[in-house]
C-alpha cells in the first residue's frame, strides 16, 4: 500500500511538471499559419547574438548585425513578419531540429558534411580567408606573388605560393576557430608542418595573436574585421594571398531543415533578389565596409 | 570603460542583474525539485524493495556519471518530441512546443536530484539504527518514527553535503543558455562578444555568483546552527 | 543514426581516442596535485594561527564558489594580458594551454578537496588525538600516523564525488584549445551539425569512466574499513 502510494505520488508530481511545461503552439490547434508559397507567417529566425558584426546583442536585449537586416529584408521580400532570437550556439541546431524556430543565419558556412543534417539556402556571404600575424613577424614581410588563390583552380603561381606559405609556416603555431572551413584548410593543406591550435571563438583567437601565444591565425575578411580594426588589432595584419574556393564551399548561407523544401525555395528566391537589386551590397558595405556579399 | 556595467545607454548592468534573476530562479526552483527527486531516490535506495533500489541506482549513475549538458539536451530536445507523442495519444494534433523555463529547471533538477540523493542516503545511513528500533519500542508508527526521529537527524547530518549540492546547482545553471534561457553567464557572454571586453564581464560574473554563493552559503551556515541545536559540539 | 553520420563518427574514432587520453591525462593530473594541495591547505585551515586560517578560507570560498570556466579563462587568457607575466620566469609554462588547465584544475579541485579533508579531519575522534600526545607524539607525527590516515577514510565517499565531478569539469578545457573528449565531441558536432548524437558517444564514454571510478571508490573503501577486515 505504501509503495503504491508513494508510487502514486511521484507519478502526479512528474506529471504535473509535464503539463506546466508544455504549451501550445502561440497560434493555437495544429502547425502554424502559412502564406500559399508555404512560408511560416511569422517566420522564426535564430541567430547566435554574439558574432560582430553578422549579429550582435545590444545591452537593451535587442539584436542587431548584417544577418538581422538581412532577415528583415527577406521576410518583408517574401510578405511574411520575422521574430528573430538569439539561441546560444550549443543548442542551436537541436533547437531548429525540434522546431523551434524555421530558420538560422548565424553566420553559418555551408559545407556537404553539415548539408547531411539541414539544408543550406544559396550564400550570401562569400569573402577569401587570410593568415594574419603581428606587423612585426617576419611572416607579414614575405612576399607569396599573388593576390588571390582558388583552390578549385591550382594553376603553377598558386602551387608554389602554397608551397612558400607552407615552408614560411613550418613548425609554427597557428590559431583556427574549431570546426570551420578554415580548420579544414590546416588540417588539409599544412596539417603535417604546423601546430594547429583550436580556439572557440575568434575573439580567443585574437587574444593570443596578441599575447604571442600564436604565430599566426587563419579566419575570413569577415571574420578578421572587428579585431582589425578595433584597439588591439593594431599590431596585427594579415600575410599571403586571400584563399578562396576548393574544400573552403561556397560561403555563407542560411540553414533550415531539410523538409522545408517550400521555405528553401523562397528564401532562395529572396536572397537572389536582394542580390540582383544592390540591397545585399548595401547591407554588406554598411557593416563589414567593404562588399563581402557572395556573387 | 566601467560605464559598460553601468545602466542605461551603453551599459549591460539591467541585463546582468535579470540573467542573475533568471539563476537564482532556476537555481531555486531546480534545487528544491531536486530535494524531491533525490528524497525519492534516497528512500527507494534505502527501501528493501529491489526494483526500486535498482532504478534509483540507475538515475543516480547514469546522471552523475555523463556530462549535465547532454542530460539537458537530451530532456529538452527529446522531451518535445515525447510531449508531442503523448499529445497526439491524449487525441490532441499539431506539435507541441515545452516551454524554456520549466525544462530547465525540471533538467537542472534532475542533475541536482542525483547529488541530493547520495548525500541524502548518506545522511540517512548516519543517524544510529538503535533509535530507530527505540522509537518501534515506544510505540511510534512508520510515519512518525521517519518524521520524528529519522528525518530531523538526516537532514542535520545532511546539511553540509547538501550545501555543497547547492553551490553545484547554482553554477550548474549557466547550461540552461542552450535552451535560450537568458542567465548570467549568457549575459555575460553576449555582452563581452558585443563590446570585446571578455575580462571586464567574465569577471563580474565570477563576482555575481561569488556574491550569490557567500549569501546562500551563510544561510546554510545558519541552517546547520539550526539542526544542530542541542547537540553537544564535539570537543576541538 | 544513419550511415553518414556513422562514417563520419569512425573517421573521427582516433579523435575520439586522443581526446579521452587528455582527459585522462588532465584529471589524473590535477587530481593529484590538487590532493597535495588540499592536504596542505585543511591543515592550515585548521590552525589557530588566524591569519593563516583566514588565508586558506579565503582560497576556498573564491575557487569554490566561481564558475570554474571564469577560474580557467581569467588563468589562461587573463594572465596572458599582462606584460610583466610575459616578461617573467613562468611564462614559458604559462603560454601552454596544458599547463594552464593543469593549474586552474589543481587549484579547483584543491579547494573542494580541502573542505572534503577539514570534515574528516574533524570526524576524528577527539580522544585519539589526546592519546596520541599523552604517548609524546608531536605535531606532525600526530598528524601522519593518526589524524590524517583516519581523515582519508572518512573523506573517501565525498572524494569520489569530487573525481567525478572534476572528470565532468575537464570538459572545459577546450575553451583554452585543448582537445579533450568534450573538446573532440563538440568539434564534430559543429562539422556535422548532428550534436545530439555526437554527445550521446561521448557521454557513454564519459560515464564509463565515472563507473570505473565509482567501482574503484567503492573497492578503496572496503579495503580501508577495518570492520570489513
Amino acid at each position: 500500500m505504501k509503495k503504491l502510494v508513494l508510487g502514486l505520488i511521484a507519478v502526479a508530481v512528474v506529471a504535473g511538471g509535464a503539463y506546466l511545461a508544455m504549451h501550445r503552439t502561440p497560434s493555437g490547434v495544429g502547425a502554424p499559419a502559412m502564406t500559399d508559397r508555404g512560408v511560416p507567417n511569422p517566420l522564426r529566425v535564430a541567430t547566435e547574438g554574439a558574432y560582430p558584426p553578422f549579429n550582435v546583442a545590444e545591452p537593451d536585449g535587442t539584436l542587431k548585425g548584417f544577418e538581422i537586416d538581412l532577415a528583415k529584408d527577406l521576410c518583408r521580400r517574401m510578405g511574411v513578419t520575422c521574430e528573430i532570437a538569439a539561441q546560444a550556439w550549443d543548442g542551436i541546431i537541436p533547437g531548429l531540429q525540434a522546431g523551434k524556430y524555421d530558420v538560422i543565419l548565424a553566420g553559418m558556412s555551408a559545407t556537404d558534411e553539415r548539408r547531411q543534417a539541414v539544408d543550406f539556402t544559396v550564400p550570401y556571404v562569400l569573402t577569401p580567408a587570410y593568415f594574419v600575424a603581428p606587423k612585426d613577424s617576419p611572416l607579414t614581410k614575405i612576399d607569396f606573388g599573388l593576390q588571390r588563390l582558388d583552390l578549385a583552380n591550382l594553376d603553377e603561381a598558386s602551387t608554389q605560393a602554397l608551397d612558400k606559405l607552407k615552408a614560411a609556416l613550418k613548425g609554427k603555431t597557428v590559431g583556427v576557430q574549431v570546426a570551420t572551413i578554415h580548420a579544414n584548410f590546416l588540417d588539409t593543406y599544412l596539417g603535417d608542418t604546423v601546430t594547429i591550435r583550436r580556439y572557440d571563438t575568434l575573439q580567443n583567437l585574437s587574444l593570443d595573436l596578441a599575447t604571442g601565444r600564436v604565430d599566426a591565425g587563419l579566419a575570413d575578411m569577415t571574420g578578421w574585421q572587428p579585431f582589425l580594426e578595433g584597439t588591439d588589432g593594431q599590431n596585427a595584419a594579415t600575410f599571403g594571398p586571400g584563399i578562396t574556393g576548393g574544400l573552403l564551399g561556397p560561403g555563407i548561407a542560411a540553414a533550415l531543415r531539410k523538409d522545408d523544401g517550400r521555405l528553401l525555395d523562397a528564401l532562395n528566391n529572396a536572397i537572389t533578389a536582394a542580390k540582383e537589386d544592390g540591397t545585399m551590397k548595401k547591407l554588406a558595405e554598411q557593416w563589414f565596409h567593404f562588399d563581402a556579399s557572395a556573387k | 570603460m566601467l560605464d559598460l556595467l553601468g545602466f542605461g545607454g551603453r551599459g549591460w548592468g539591467l541585463q546582468l542583474l535579470q540573467g542573475m534573476g533568471m539563476t537564482v530562479l532556476v537555481a531555486v526552483s531546480a534545487y528544491l525539485w531536486g530535494l524531491l527527486l533525490g528524497g525519492m531516490a534516497a528512500t527507494l535506495k534505502l527501501s528493501g524493495h529491489r526494483g526500486g533500489r535498482v532504478a534509483a541506482d540507475v538515475y543516480t549513475t547514469i546522471v552523475r556519471g555523463v556530462p549535465s549538458l547532454l542530460v539537458i539536451y537530451l530532456l529538452f530536445f527529446g522531451g518535445n518530441s515525447a510531449a508531442t507523442w503523448v499529445a497526439t495519444l491524449l487525441g490532441f494534433n499539431g506539435p507541441v512546443e515545452l516551454s524554456a523555463l520549466p525544462v530547465g529547471i525540471l533538467a537542472v533538477g534532475t542533475v541536482s536530484g542525483a547529488y541530493s540523493a547520495e548525500v541524502l542516503r548518506g545522511g540517512a545511513l548516519a543517524v544510529p539504527h538503535g533509535q530507530v528500533e527505540a522509537a518501534k519500542a515506544l510505540g511510534m508508527g512508520r510515519w512518525l518514527t521517519f518524521r520524528r526521529v529519522l528525518l530531523p537527524q538526516t537532514l542535520r547530518y545532511a546539511l553540509p553535503g547538501l550545501g555543497n549540492v547547492w553551490q553545484l546547482t547554482l553554477k550548474d545553471t549557466s547550461l540552461v543558455s542552450v535552451v535560450a534561457l537568458v542567465e548570467l553567464m549568457r549575459v555575460a557572454y553576449l555582452a563581452q562578444g558585443a563590446t570585446r571586453q571578455p575580462f571586464l564581464f567574465f569577471t563580474t560574473a565570477g563576482l555575481l555568483y561569488l556574491g550569490l554563493a557567500g549569501l546562500s552559503g551563510r544561510l546554510f551556515a545558519r541552517a546547520e546552527v539550526w539542526a544542530g541545536r542541542g547537540v553537544r559540539r564535539a570537543a576541538r | 543514426m544513419n550511415s553518414p553520420l556513422l562514417s563520419a563518427l569512425m573517421a573521427a574514432l582516433p579523435q575520439f581516442v586522443s581526446g579521452t587520453w587528455l582527459t585522462v591525462q588532465l584529471v589524473a593530473l590535477s587530481l593529484l596535485l590538487g590532493l597535495v594541495l588540499a592536504t596542505l591547505v585543511a591543515v592550515l585551515r585548521l590552525s589557530h594561527l588566524t591569519p593563516v586560517s583566514w588565508a586558506a578560507r579565503g582560497y576556498i570560498h573564491v575557487f569554490r564558489s566561481t564558475p570554474l570556466l571564469v577560474q580557467i579563462f581569467l588563468i589562461y587568457y587573463g594572465l596572458g594580458q599582462f606584460d610583466a607575466v610575459r616578461q617573467s620566469v613562468l611564462w614559458p609554462l604559462l603560454r601552454e594551454p596544458y599547463w594552464c588547465a593543469i593549474i586552474a584544475f589543481t587549484l579547483n579541485t584543491g579547494a573542494y578537496t580541502a573542505e572534503i579533508m577539514r570534515g574528516g579531519i574533524e570526524a576524528v575522534p577527539h580522544g585519539q588525538v589526546e592519546a596520541a600526545r599523552a604517548c609524546g607524539m608531536n605535531g606532525a607525527l600526530l598528524f601522519r600516523r593518526i589524524i590524517l590516515p583516519q581523515a582519508f577514510r572518512q573523506a573517501l565517499p565525498a572524494y569520489g564525488n569530487e573525481i567525478i565531478l572534476m572528470l565532468q569539469g575537464s570538459a572545459l578545457a577546450s575553451i583554452i584549445t585543448l582537445m579533450e573528449l568534450t573538446g573532440v565531441a563538440k568539434a564534430i558536432a559543429a562539422r556535422t551539425f548532428q550534436p545530439i548524437e555526437v554527445f550521446c558517444l561521448a557521454g557513454a564514454v564519459y560515464l564509463g569512466m565515472s563507473f570505473v571510478i565509482t567501482r574503484g571508490v567503492h573497492l578503496a573503501e572496503r579495503r580501508l574499513n577495518p570492520a570489513r577486515k
